[in-house]
């Protein structure tokens, strides 16, 4: 019963809402912990931010596709050096990077065009690597990217003249601020939201229900995880490049097992359903991981010094996740977006019609 | 001549260990469904139980100070009991939950663990010594093969033939058969399911156990990682096998074993360091010709 052409402002509030219900809060934190917070609350409000953005963004391809994911790591990993190639240590590169092509190695690249490559490398490199695992189903493809994820950890250990090996670049300018985060948080949430809503979404999602039953409806299971996972390694890249600009060092130790293990972490606990899931994993994760950091590097009690053995930490992440798994094996979210109930005037309107 | 013969025995040692994880990670998958990680883990702790936990490089043995038999048999105890445990603790409660929720638990399991082993024993590599006279070279028809080689491959054709037999002639090897083929269907024809699953997770212990002793003794090192490359290893020998299929496991483990030393050997000296990738991509190419492995089996097949 569309009777006139312009939506109402309440529409759009309703198209929104999912949407907003994440980006205000998100706002919120920055600008209290911006005014308020100390500075080891505000380090950790900006890598909880730019988590969000990699997790959204493993989220465009898990969460809709249902196909678990260990390689994501590799196109954030491809991101991040890319633009270290292009940005780091103009000095340095000719001797300790001596194997880049001369137009890298002899000269920087501005911040915001190196940026943008990074990401269509990232993005690039998500859809080669779709082209040929995509063709796997279920658990065959998991394992794949999981060797995805090994391929490039040897090749960049190894390369030592293009990517130092297995050791760290340091130099990188750091650019990326609380906004700056935030900003391509909010990017990530709106991408995502409006591409799983779309008809390709809603395709993929069906897939993730049916394979057999979305196949026999004319959906292409090979197309649809294709485009839902070169977006995914668009905004994977994008994460990466904010991570390396703003730690200031790259390196392949940290796009390997363990930083996986986390961004796993983080989708399964809020819900790898539903693009809330994503984004409230990302908190709860990050809360606990800093609190039990805090905990672990010591407090005093009364007087008295106390801490947890390091380490404490992985083992509790680890242990909620599983309890999740066991307990509440949606997520915290359980795959809901955050929406205001059905509009009851509509059901209405279908009876009386 | 000898050369090439050489190269072969290499190649046949390390496929037999892949294989023994790969049909370790088999055994489970045939009946659960689960691709499980923490595998990697149970050979990593079956190694560290040598050990008195110090954070020392050097430290003293525990295990490994007992006499060989006592030895072994300790270090396989610990191994299933960690297996059973985790299937009880972590696993149990998740059977009926679909495979890609079983492997991200298997994931987080190994983790756990591996955070664990360090919190006890630290995360700096040690030695260990360990069946050292086994290093020694032994000559069979102009070709030496060391010791460690020979045990690995004897170990493994025993262990091979040892389940084989289990599966083929024992009511429970039956009925693991049956598990795998169709769960829900040798369940409602009264086979235990708690039971045959315990026994294939601690069935992939004893395999475990046997990988963890027979890697210390190759290396002579302890490291936190050390069970990550077999058991990833192993994962693409059970792909590339089929998956759930024990002789596609066995197989697979075989190629990916050969295929690391043929390119080890044959690579140029500047590519060598990439051997790895080279495999995994090796492992990619083979799934995209038969996306069900080598070997399918009818439990592979969707059914709608």
């Amino acid at each position: 019963m569309k009777s006139n052409a312009m939506p109402s402002l309440a529409s759009i509030g309703r198209f929104w809402l999912p949407v907003l219900a994440l980006v205000v809060p998100l706002v919120l934190i920055v600008v209290v912990t911006g005014q308020f917070g100390g500075l080891s609350l505000q380090r950790t409000v900006v890598e909880m931010l730019i988590s969000i953005v990699i997790v959204v963004g493993l989220y465009v391809f898990v969460g809709n596709s249902g196909i678990i994911s260990f390689g994501h790591a590799t196109f954030m990993a491809i991101a991040a050096y890319g633009s270290a190639w292009q940005t780091c240590c103009e000095m340095l590169k000719p001797i300790t990077m001596s194997g880049l092509p001369h137009f890298l190695r002899d000269q920087s690249i501005p911040l915001l065009p190196s940026a943008i490559v990074s990401v269509l490398l990232a993005g690039a490199a998500a859809f080669l690597t779709g082209l040929v695992i995509m063709r796997l189903t279920g658990l065959a493809a998991s394992i794949a990217t999981l060797a995805v994820l090994f391929i490039l950890n040897v090749v960049y250990s190894n390369w030592d003249s293009v990517t130092m090996g297995s050791a760290s670049i340091v130099g990188l300018p750091t650019y990326v601020t609380a906004w700056l985060a935030l900003g391509c948080a909010v990017l990530a949430i709106v991408v995502a939201y409006l591409y799983q809503i779309s008809a390709f979404g809603l395709a993929i999602r069906a897939t993730r229900e049916d394979e057999v039953a979305a196949a026999a409806s004319g959906i292409s299971l090979y197309w649809s995880r294709l485009i839902a996972f070169t977006l995914s390694g668009f905004l994977v890249g994008l994460g990466g490049v904010l991570q390396a600009h703003y730690l200031g060092t790259v390196s392949i130790n940290n796009f390997f097992l363990g930083f996986t293990f986390l961004a796993l972490a983080m989708l399964i606990v809020g819900g790898m359903g539903s693009l809330a899931g994503a984004v409230v994993g990302v908190v709860v994760i990050t809360a606990m991981v800093d609190i039990f950091r805090r905990l672990e590097g010591g407090i005093s009690i009364g007087g008295q010094q106390w801490s947890l053995p390091a380490g404490t930490q992985e083992l509790i992440i680890a242990a909620f996740m599983l309890l999740i798994l066991v307990f509440r094996k949606d997520g915290i979210m359980a795959g809901r977006e955050i929406a205001l109930p059905q509009q009851p005037q509509r059901e209405k309107g279908l009876i009386n019609g | 001549m000898a050369n090439i013969v050489q190269v072969l025995v290499d190649a046949i040692a390390l496929g037999s260990l892949y294989a023994l994880v790969a049909l370790a990670i088999g055994l489970v998958f045939g009946v659960m469904r689960l691709v499980n990680f923490a595998q990697a883990d149970y050979i990593t702790i079956g190694a560290y139980a040598l050990v008195v936990p110090t954070a020392s490089v050097t430290p003293p043995l525990l295990l490994g100070a007992l006499p060989a038999a006592v030895m072994i048999g300790g270090v396989l105890l610990v191994v299933v009991v960690l297996a059973l445990l985790t299937e009880r603790v972590a696993f149990r409660p998740l059977r009926n939950s679909n495979p890609s929720t079983l492997l991200i638990s298997s994931f987080a399991v190994s983790y756990f663990l591996q955070n664990l082993v360090m919190l006890i024993h630290t995360g700096r590599p040690k030695s260990v010594g360990i069946g050292q006279s086994l290093a020694n070279a032994v000559e069979i028809g102009g070709v030496r093969v060391p010791g460690v080689q020979l045990l690995t491959m004897v170990v493994t054709a025993g262990l091979l033939v040892a389940l084989v037999l289990f599966l083929k002639r024992t009511p429970l090897g039956v009925q693991m058969r049956a598990a795998a083929e169709n769960f829900q269907m040798a369940r409602l024809l009264g086979m235990p399911a708690n039971r045959v699953i315990a026994l294939a997770f601690a069935i992939s212990g004893l395999l475990s156990g046997a990988v963890s002793l027979l890697l210390t003794i190759q290396t002579g090192t302890l490291d936190l990682r050390m069970g990550l490359m077999p058991v990833v290893y192993g994962f693409f020998a059970t792909v590339i096998g089929g998956m759930g299929s024990l002789p596609g496991a066995a197989l697979g483990g075989f190629l990916v074993g050969v295929a690391s030393v043929l390119l080890q050997t044959y690579l140029p000296a500047d590519l060598r360091p990439f051997r790895d990738a080279g495999v995994f991509t090796l492992v990619i190419l083979i799934l995209l010709v038969r996306p069900q492995g080598l070997i399918v089996t009818s439990a592979a097949k969707e059914r709608v």
